[in-house]
Parts: C-alpha cells; structure tokens; sequence
C-alpha cells in the first residue's frame, strides 16, 4: 500500500533528512515508524501527503506514483489519506460535528451523508455526545479522537499519524492507540510515527526505525 | 460533485461570507461605505456628463449656419436647395425661413418696425438654417459650408466654427474626465477590496492550512473569499446607489434654481434604472475582482505543514 524506492529528500541548503530509505507497509497493516527527533520522521510522512515532494527516489501510494501526480491532483491524492496530527490542528471556531465534516464537505459528499457519517465517525471514537462542543471545550485526549474522527470519516484506505500521543499522558496515550489498533482491524493501513517505544512494544505491530535519515531496521516485519 | 452538492456548497459559501461581514459590523460598515463613496463619485459623475449632454443638445444651435439666398431667388429654389441639403449625410435637419416669414417676425420688435414700414418691398431672403449632425467634425463642416456656397442663388453662408470647436473640446474633456475618474475610483474599489480580503485570508491561514492538509482544491479555498468580495461590492453598490439618489435630491433644486438665474433651463438628470444598474454591477466586479486579486497573490503562500 504504501512503498519507498530508494527515497533521498534534501530541504534546501539543508542536510538530507532521508537517505537512500525503501520501505513497505502492506495493505491492512499497521507499522510504526519510531526514532529520535530529526530522524527523518516526519519527512516520511510528509512525502506520503504530498507536502514535500522526494529529492531522489520513489514514493508509491495505493499504485500510485506519487511523482508522477499533476498539481492538480494533489488535493485529490489528500483527500484518499487520513491524517492525524500531534497539535491536532482542529478549528476552535468550529463544533466538533463541523470539524469532523470537513473532509467530507471538501470532498463533495451529499448534505445527508455528511450528517450520517460525520455521527458514525464520532461515535467510532467515543465523542458521539460532545458533537455541539468546540474543540477548546474537549480535554487533550477527546481533541485527540476528534482528530482522529476527522481522519476516518471519508474511510481513508491509508491513514498517517505524526506523533499522535506525543502531547497526551500515558493513559490516553494508551487509549488513543487501542482507537488506531480498533481502526486497523477493519483493514485501514496505517503509518504511525512515534517517539514512545514502550508504547509502540505494547502493540506488537511492526518497528520501522529511522536513525539520521536513514533506515535502521524493522521489528516484526519485513523492509522490502 | 453532484449538482445539488455543488449548489449546496455555493448557497453555503455566500451564506457564510455574509455571516463573516455580519461578525465584523463596524468594520463592514467602513469598508462598504468607502466602497459606496468610490462607486458614487464616477456614478455622479457620469449624471453630470449625461445632463451636459443634454445641456449640450440644447445647446446645439451653436452649431447651426444660415444660409441666405441671393435676392431674387424663388422660394421654389430655396424648398428645392433645402431638400438637397437634407439629402447629406453631415446634415441633420434644414428649416427654410421664407422671406416674408422673416420680415413677419422682424416687423413684431417695435425697433424694426417704422423702419420696414418706410420700405417698399421685402429687403430680407429667403434663409435655411442647416443644423450639421452632433458627430460632425469641424474640418467636415467646413467642407460642408464650402459645398453650400457653390451653390447656385446661395449669397452668403454664415458658419461659426470656433463655438462648434469649443463644444466638441468641452465634451471631450468631459468624457475623458470621467473615463479617468471612473477609471481610478474602481481602481481604489479593487484595491481596498483586496486589501480587505488579504487581512480575512491572513486571519484564515490556520483553516485554509488545515483545508489544503485535507485535500481543498484551490478552488474550495478562494470561493468563500470570492462571495466576500462580491458581497462588499454588491453592498457598496447599493451605498454608491444611495448616495447617488440623496445627492441628486439635494442638489437637483438648487442647480436648477441657479440656471434659472442665467436664463438656462438645464436640470440634473435623474439617475436612470439601468445606471443604477451598472453601479451594481461595477460595484459587484469590481469586490469580485479584487477578491480573485487578493486571493491570487496571497493564496499560494498558504502551503500545509506538518511540524
């Protein structure tokens, strides 16, 4: 589902944040991808959502080369990808029903469906009562979940998530993790990037582990 | 996207925008005002060119030359040279003042009329007034005054060009006064429109970046600040439209009183259907146009991070 050729990404008159990585995370996976900050993280996520594009290398989504996508089918590419964020990035001005929507209004979902599955959504992740709450309302973990709703409402084949737990007490942390394991036993491939190891042992799934940019191994799986 | 979506989403957008204006009352109600002020003094403006060009109408027999007859020419001749002269193109109208006609009207101003009476036959010819078309040029008019007075019984030709000269260079100033006006003031529209829109889109950055991270197309982004734009111009075009209106209420009476003074019939011209139309519809390009400006340079810098 998800495959790295060979992927160099230098920022400019930077180092190289990636060096040479080719990964695989197959369909219905779940895999995290841990190692310190400025492992080069990040950047894997980001050459995922098309927000950098690879300096060498490259990046295969779904079948899809993602060099080989237009501009203009950028946004089309986002819109196949849940993506969970650390800081959230969630609206303050907005309920959590319309933060929720988001993704389904950008994408042109009938009126009614959004209402059907923006609901399924939020009570997937436990928040179906706090619908009318602006994100602000909400403690860190709900915000979390919120976040997570917003990224499985349009049923992303591939979801990414940098650092989910990273502003979260071990309690919820653990929780928002049991949400993405819960996620993924319904067959949505899933990247998680993470800097909690015992967290990440907890689930057993396959380590992908980047050191200085470049691959260091993998726990529990296979690196193609 | 299905229509009904797609329909459903524009109805939202312009619903929105006018929910943002309605957030930011006093600051709307500045921003609409200089817009109306804007938009109204062009559409001001263009009344006045359009009551000059009716006072200019009136005024249209600056342009007219006499024509006398020689003594002894036939009034059948003079019908006959006044249908000749209709016939071309230069020409807009011809009155034939016959002889006695003239002598007629002399003989009512006591100052004329011993001195007729002392007279033994009719000193005055036959006269044609020939009014050359408003589109008329000077050089063609003089090729015109040329052509009469090769005429045959045609005595005298009376052409004053130098008035038909001044008109002409007065209506073109005016024309090019409010050309550049207009021209200006919807600059001034679409700067201060854009200038709005880019503090709106600055205030947004956070939802546009959370938008573009989601997969918005650019053009799911621009069109909430589209209908803005639209919405401050269609909202200054009905101040402009008002001030329009007020203005010439306040000022028609006056204007008209001060030309009666000098013996002038002339009037402010009332504000037409289809000119208060066109400020609409200026006001409503000209919010559109700067919001796509704005939205063009300042969009793009918006780029989807992940920290």
């Amino acid at each position: 589902m998800i495959r790295f050729d060979n992927v160099t990404k230098r920022y400019d008159g930077a180092r190289e944040a990636l060096k040479g990585v080719s990964l695989h995370v197959a369909e219905g996976e779940l895999a995290f991808l841990t190692g310190r900050s400025g492992a080069g993280k990040s950047t894997v996520l980001k050459l995922i959502a098309l927000i950098e594009h690879p300096t060498r290398g490259t990046v295969t989504v779904d079948g899809r080369n993602l060099g080989k996508l237009k501009d203009r089918e950028i946004p089309g590419h986002r819109q196949q990808i849940g993506m969970v964020f650390q800081d959230n990035k969630l609206l303050d001005d907005r309920s959590a029903y319309e933060n929720v929507a988001l993704p389904l209004i950008i994408n042109g979902t009938g009126q009614r469906e959004v209402g059907r599955r923006v609901r399924a959504a939020l009570d997937q992740v436990g928040l179906l009562d706090r619908e009318r709450y602006p994100p602000r309302a909400l403690s860190a973990g709900e915000q979390q979940r919120l976040g997570i709703a917003r990224a499985i409402v349009s049923r992303p084949k591939v979801l990414i998530a940098d650092e989910p737990t990273g502003n979260l007490d071990p309690d919820l942390a653990l929780e928002v993790m049991t949400l993405f394991k819960r996620l993924n036993a319904v067959g949505t491939t899933m990247l998680i990037a993470s800097h909690d190891l015992h967290l990440v042992e907890h689930f057993g799934a396959r380590r992908i582990t980047l050191a200085g940019g470049q691959l260091q191994g993998s726990a529990g799986g296979q690196v193609s | 996207m299905n229509p009904s979506a797609w329909l459903t989403r524009h109805a939202q957008n312009a619903i929105g925008a006018l929910g943002t204006l309605s957030r930011n009352p006093v600051a709307t109600a500045l921003t609409v005002t200089v817009i109306g002020i804007a938009l109204a003094l062009p559409a001001a403006l263009g009344v006045l060119v359009q009551s000059g060009r009716a006072l200019a109408g009136g005024w249209a027999d600056v342009r007219d030359f006499s024509v006398y007859l020689a003594p002894g020419v036939t009034l059948d001749r003079a019908e006959a040279l006044a249908r000749e002269l209709r016939s071309k193109s230069l020409v807009e109208s011809v009155r034939l003042i016959p002889a006695d006609v003239a002598v007629a009207e002399l003989r009512k101003d006591p100052g004329f009329a011993d001195a007729l009476a002392a007279l033994e036959s009719n000193p005055l010819p036959h006269t044609l007034v020939v009014r050359p078309r408003a589109t008329s040029d000077g050089a063609s008019l003089e090729q015109l005054g040329a052509e009469v007075r090769k005429a045959p019984g045609v005595d005298l030709v009376k052409l004053d060009l130098e008035w038909v000269g001044r008109l002409n260079a007065m209506l073109d100033f005016l024309r090019r006064l409010g050309l550049i006006t207009g021209g200006l003031l919807v600059a001034a529209v679409l700067i201060v429109v854009g200038n709005t829109i880019r503090l709106d889109i600055q205030n947004r950055s956070a939802e546009i970046e959370v938008a573009k991270l989601l997969g918005a197309t650019d053009a799911f982004v621009r069109r909430p600040f589209l209908y803005l734009g639209l919405w401050y111009g269609l909202l200054g075009g009905v101040v402009a439209m008002l001030i329009l209106l007020m203005g010439l209420w306040a000022l028609g009476g006056p204007i008209s009183r001060l030309a009666g003074l000098y013996g002038s019939s002339f009037e402010l011209g009332g504000a037409t259907g289809s000119s208060l139309l066109a400020v609409l519809g200026g006001g409503v390009l000209a919010g559109w146009g700067g919001a796509w400006t704005a939205v063009a340079r300042h969009l793009a810098a918006i780029q989807p991070r992940i920290d």
